[in-house]
């Protein structure tokens, strides 16, 4: 382990290319009238579906 | 290199915290004072470059370290990683519609100051939506979503509680047809609490209608920003539906939003007194409008805004660490289940995977484009009609905006809100300057909120209602 480094998370998003085609996460609109949210804070309905 | 596959990070400090952001992995490093300065200078095989530049702050054989520990992570990918240059965002040639805004009532029982509906009406017309074209929304949203599970619906408006009716025999009439489509249909509710009474929240409960309700802080704020038709204060009126109806949701999804303006920057105190009150679960996002409105908050206000955000990251974790967490949407963020790479590209998905149903049955982009001219984009009796409009709107994500391109921030905000982007740069390509600076710093306070999470496992709150959602789901599959 880095003396200097801690590393939150490990998974790459270059890895989730593969899930192109799948889009059944939540839509998510940005904008203040609605559940404004940046795309990040969204789950993934595939992977959280899986543990 | 093409700027589209070029390695980035971004770091920053906050909280005692040197954070790194590896823009294209998404990876998130906590570092020392040390590598934070080594990765002014260091590419990864410029190890010269960094002892010059450093000489005389830190010690030759720890720098040597420090780098060793970089290139092990950038063997690994988890820094400096490059896009993937075979990487090609998909352009479906019929758009799969997936989510759809149904704007159930352009009438309004407030009369609230930044309102972009004009009150409910749009600007244009006050009318309530049949079930006819309800239910052809829904049919239309059936056919569209081609292959796709999982769907959402939104009642919004003006308020839908106006057209109460018509929400009840659309919420039959989706819950009878997802069955015979073999659809999920999430619905969700957008209201301001007025007419939120008894027989509707166990209404809405009872059909695991998510809700999205409206109050904006504090007492004096809510009642400047969102008299009555009257102009009469409403902050008694809704906080009391609205924590009766928080009290009896059973777990079902809702969330409180409210809107801060230049007001209020210190908006801490109106999110804190929110909590307070009884709705752990809160949103607080910056006003939208026009800039010459006395409310508008202008580039000089930037700083302020950002210092607030500042403060209400450390109250955040303050709360959290003294065992009362509370659950703000900004700083959400999953970063080990989040959103794919090609979902970060498809962004709100206005205009190509997500539309509004306005009563006349015209469909326009999204609710916020409702009303203006040149975006109707098809009419539920009739079908879709310009397919050249909702091209352009699923070829406008982040690696096709000069802007966005070169912004770290890019696989967070998926590029912003199109509809903000055409109301202050008169096109949806074009990113508006303030959103963006508010944006990217919601987004450090979040990476710096989940790092600390991760490494101090304080008492945290769970985005109210997905766990009873994913139990749901894993019973229905
Ligand atoms: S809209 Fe602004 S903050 Fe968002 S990715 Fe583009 S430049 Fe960055
Ligand atoms: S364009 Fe803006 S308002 Fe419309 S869905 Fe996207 S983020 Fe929301």
């Amino acid at each position: 382990m880095s003396k200097h480094i801690v590393t939150i998370n490990k998974g790459s998003l270059q890895d989730t290319i593969k899930f192109e085609s799948c889009s059944e996460c939540q839509t998510s609109c940005q904008s203040a009238c609605k559940t404004s949210c940046t795309i990040g804070n969204l789950v993934c309905t595939e992977q959280a579906k899986k543990d | 290199m093409d700027n589209r596959v070029m390695p980035m990070i971004h770091k920053f400090k906050q909280n005692g915290m040197d954070i790194v952001l590896d823009v294209n992995s998404g990876i998130v490093h906590v570092v020392d004072d040390m590598t934070y300065d080594v990765l002014d200078y260091y590419k990864g095989d410029n190890r010269e470059d960094v002892l010059k530049a450093l000489d005389g702050k830190y010690d030759p054989a720890e720098l040597g370290e420090v780098m060793d520990d970089l290139d092990e992570l950038i063997g690994k990918g988890m820094l400096f990683a490059p896009m993937d240059p075979n990487y090609k965002v998909a352009i479906e040639d019929r758009p799969i519609i997936k989510a759809l805004c149904l704007n159930i009532a352009h009438d309004c029982n407030l009369r609230c100051k930044y309102c972009f509906a004009g009150q409910g009406g749009y600007g244009k017309w006050r009318m309530l939506m049949s079930f006819d074209v309800a239910r052809r929304a829904v049919d239309f949203l059936i056919a569209h979503s081609g292959p796709r599970q999982h769907c959402e619906m939104d009642f919004f408006g003006g308020e839908p509680l106006m057209n109460w009716h018509v929400v009840q025999q659309t919420v039959a009439y989706v819950r009878e047809q997802e069955k015979k489509h073999n659809k999920i249909i999430k619905l969700s509710l957008t209201t301001n609490g007025m007419y939120l009474d008894e027989e509707k929240v166990k209404y809405l409960t009872d059909n695991h209608i998510s809700l999205i309700l409206s109050l904006d802080g504090r007492k004096e704020n809510h009642d400047r920003m969102r008299p009555g038709v009257h102009g009469e204060g409403t902050y008694d009126r809704v906080l009391k539906n609205l924590q009766y109806c928080v009290a009896h949701r059973d777990g079902e999804e809702y969330y409180v939003r409210g809107t801060y303006t230049k007001y209020n920057l210190d908006f801490t105190k109106d999110v804190l007194d929110m909590v307070d009150k009884g709705f752990p679960a809160v949103s607080m996002e910056p006003v939208v409008g026009d800039l010459s409105e006395p409310y508008a908050i202008q580039e000089e206000d930037l700083p302020r805004v950002k210092e607030e955000y500042e403060t209400l990251a450390k109250a955040f974790i303050q709360r959290e660490e003294a065992g009362h967490p509370f659950f703000y949407f900004h700083f959400n963020m999953n970063l080990w289940q989040g959103p794919c790479l090609p979902k970060r590209l498809r962004g709100c998905g206005a205009g190509h995977e997500y539309l509004a149903v306005v009563p006349n049955g015209d469909i326009y982009p999204c609710h916020q484009f409702v009303g203006r001219d040149g975006y109707v984009i098809g009419n539920v009796y009739e079908g879709l009609k310009n397919m050249k409009m909702m091209r352009e709107f699923r070829e406008n994500h982040v690696l096709n905006k000069p802007e966005c391109i070169g912004c770290w921030a890019k696989f967070f905000c998926s590029g912003g809100c199109h509809a903000n982007n055409e109301t202050y740069a008169g096109d949806i390509h074009k990113p508006f300057h303030i959103s963006c600076e508010i944006q990217k710093k919601r987004i450090e306070c979040a990476l710096m909120i989940q790092a600390y999470n991760q490494m101090k496992q304080p008492q945290v709150m769970a985005q109210p209602g997905l766990a009873k959602q994913l139990a749901r789901e894993k019973a229905e599959n």
